[in-house]
């Protein structure tokens, strides 16, 4: 089984965010950088599938700036055998279509039985590289799985929706999105980490993958004009006294000045 | 040169979805600014009958394809004839609700089509020189994005539920229904949902609800989290979680708030023993009113709470839940 995953190079979810001097992008002083957390889900997926069909590859691959490589040394540490990274900075702020492009173009050469990826680069928050890739390698695809079996060249995957649970199956290849929930990603290992460091590396430019300078540039589909903070909550009012009279009075405060309950 | 907008209308078992009469409203603004009409596409038996309800609310045309093969959502089903209707509403933008159907579409077609998308926007306008452009929250609401389109077409948009109303209705208004073929055949299709899991006993989204009470690790227990849904069942509320109790197994990541999971903003949003990490904050800071019930004073969760409890849940919980009865009764 050749399986395909990607993974996003994003800020850590700890991170504070600051806005940039040029007002429309963070401010990357001192930011830590991680995998987006739900790659991990896909990364860990992967593993487990190669690993129950006893032979495969799983390569991991990214479209981020040369600091991606060590997010992706990240997945490598975790089992995965090589990796592919499409070089560019300007990838983060890119249109999504943009990424995908060059994402399906590295996926493409491998010709995977499956690409995984997580639900959604934590961050930017757009969901939308794995049906954009599906679409541009002509596969089907499912997104935001939380259970996944695999036999005989079918799939059956379990995706959470509003308040239900939709079951799809279909054949392989396919591009599936990974939700936390299908499975606990392993810790890399100090053994993993060292392996890592002898794997394959690859880099390639945008221009390698027929990603134009232009669609990185001025001639990107959409741009990011201004990031700013939401206003901040100031703290609110802190009830007093014993546990009966605050409960009396918040009750009373949700039930006829914020008409709530 | 396209001047229309075309809305996504999601049903689910024949009915439409709430978020996607909302986009209604985003609608009628970018359709007043380009000078176009407002065209819907319904998928999926009895899809032609949704005019009557959609009509009143600005719809001119429902686009409806309704057959078999669109019952349950199939991705390659739905972007085909999602594709058909973007060219037959000559569409200049796209709107759909960034539900699980949604977010899932939206990406899709836009690759379709070669075209930009904007995922979960909050705001969404057009320019007098026909830029669309959306304001999106990012990094989990921890900033504000403002993202432009200037000119690909059609400009595909996913709005966030619960942040546009939905328009009021004009009675008597009525739509032309245009009857689309659907390009492919089950034979086409790879790979679709076959079937929808309803659980036994419905318990509330969180991404759906008006009121959610949230549980941590102050419950010391999983069997504690007894204490929160007996209040969220006195409110009629979801029951949520954070990403500790979550990672410790003691409830399903379904439940779970907060950058990893749901990012929500109900109208009123309950923590119970939950300190607040910088994670869980960014899933419920934009929510109308925040409670927060913690024995810790400086849990980071009071810096955004508009009413604080500082006590112990186990004397606290129960006796709110008992008053929230009274009041309800």
């Amino acid at each position: 089984m050749k399986i395909v995953v990607a993974i996003k190079h994003v800020p850590d979810t700890e991170a504070r965010i600051k806005v940039g001097s040029d007002g429309a992008s963070i401010d990357e002083t001192g930011l830590k950088w991680i995998a987006s957390p739900f790659d991990e889900y896909a990364v860990e997926e992967a593993l487990q599938l190669r690993d129950a069909a006893g032979s495969g590859e799983v390569v991991v691959i990214g479209a981020g700036p040369a600091e991606a490589a060590a997010t992706l040394r990240q997945g490598l540490a975790m089992g995965a055998d090589r990796a592919v990274l499409v070089e560019d900075a300007r990838f983060f702020y890119a249109d999504g279509l943009a990424r995908a492009e060059a994402l399906a173009a590295v996926a493409r050469a491998e010709s995977p039985d499956l690409v995984l990826m997580g639900k959604q680069g934590v961050g930017p928050d757009e969901s939308q590289t794995a049906p954009m890739v599906a679409e541009l390698l002509g596969l089907p695809h499912v997104t935001a799985v939380t259970r996944l079996e695999i036999s005989g060249g079918r799939f059956t995957a379990h995706r959470e929706i509003e308040g239900a649970v939709e079951v799809h199956e279909g054949t392989l290849p396919v591009v599936l999105s990974i939700d936390k929930g299908i499975n606990e990603p392993r810790y890399a290992s100090l053994k993993g980490i060292m392996a890592a460091k002898k794997k394959a590396l690859e880099t390639r430019t945008p221009g390698d993958v027929g990603v134009s300078d232009d669609r990185l540039g001025r001639g990107a589909l959409l741009r990011w004009e201004a990031l700013s903070l939401p206003p901040a909550r100031g703290e609110g009012r802190r009830f007093e006294g014993d546990v009966d009279t605050q409960v009396g009075e918040l009750v009373r405060v949700l039930h006829e000045v914020e008409k709530l309950i | 040169m396209a001047t229309n907008v075309l809305v996504f209308v999601e049903r689910r078992g024949g009915e439409i979805k709430r978020p996607s009469l909302q986009a209604l409203s985003a609608a009628r603004e970018l359709a007043r600014s380009l000078g176009g009409r407002i065209d819907a596409l319904a998928l999926g038996p009895g899809a032609a009958a949704t005019a009557a309800e959609l009509a009143p609310l600005g719809v001119s045309r429902v686009l409806a394809c309704s057959d078999g093969l669109l019952d349950l959502y199939a991705p390659e089903a739905y972007v085909a004839v999602a594709e058909r209707a973007v060219a037959a509403a000559e569409a200049a933008v796209v709107l759909l609700a960034a539900t699980s159907m949604g977010k899932d579409l939206a990406p899709r077609l836009a690759a379709r089509l070669r075209t930009a998308a904007i995922s979960d926007a909050v705001e969404v306008a057009c320019d007098p020189d026909l830029t669309i452009r959306a304001r999106r929250p990012v990094f989990s609401g921890k900033a504000i994005a403002t993202v432009a389109i200037p000119s690909a077409r059609p400009a595909v948009v996913s709005l966030r539920p619960n942040v546009f109303p939905v328009p009021e209705p004009s009675p008597g208004a009525t739509a032309e229904v245009v009857e689309l073929v659907c390009p492919v055949t089950a034979a086409d299709v790879r790979a679709a949902c076959v079937r929808l899991e309803t659980p036994a006993e419905q318990e509330l989204d969180v991404a759906e609800a008006s009121m959610i009470v949230s549980g941590g690790r102050g419950l010391k227990d999983p069997a504690n989290f007894a204490l929160v849904r007996d209040l969220a069942d006195a409110l009629g509320a979801a029951v949520g979680a954070s990403r500790a109790v979550v990672d410790a197994g003691w409830i399903p990541h379904s439940h779970q708030v907060g950058q990893t999971g749901k990012v929500v903003s109900p109208n009123l949003y309950i923590a119970v023993g939950i300190s607040g990490a910088i994670q869980h904050l960014a899933g419920m800071s934009s929510s109308r009113r925040i409670v927060a019930i913690n024995k810790d004073p400086e849990a980071p969760i009071f810096k955004v709470a508009d009413y604080g409890i500082v006590g112990d849940l186990f004397e606290v919980v129960p006796r709110l839940t008992a008053e929230i009865r009274k009041i309800r009764s």
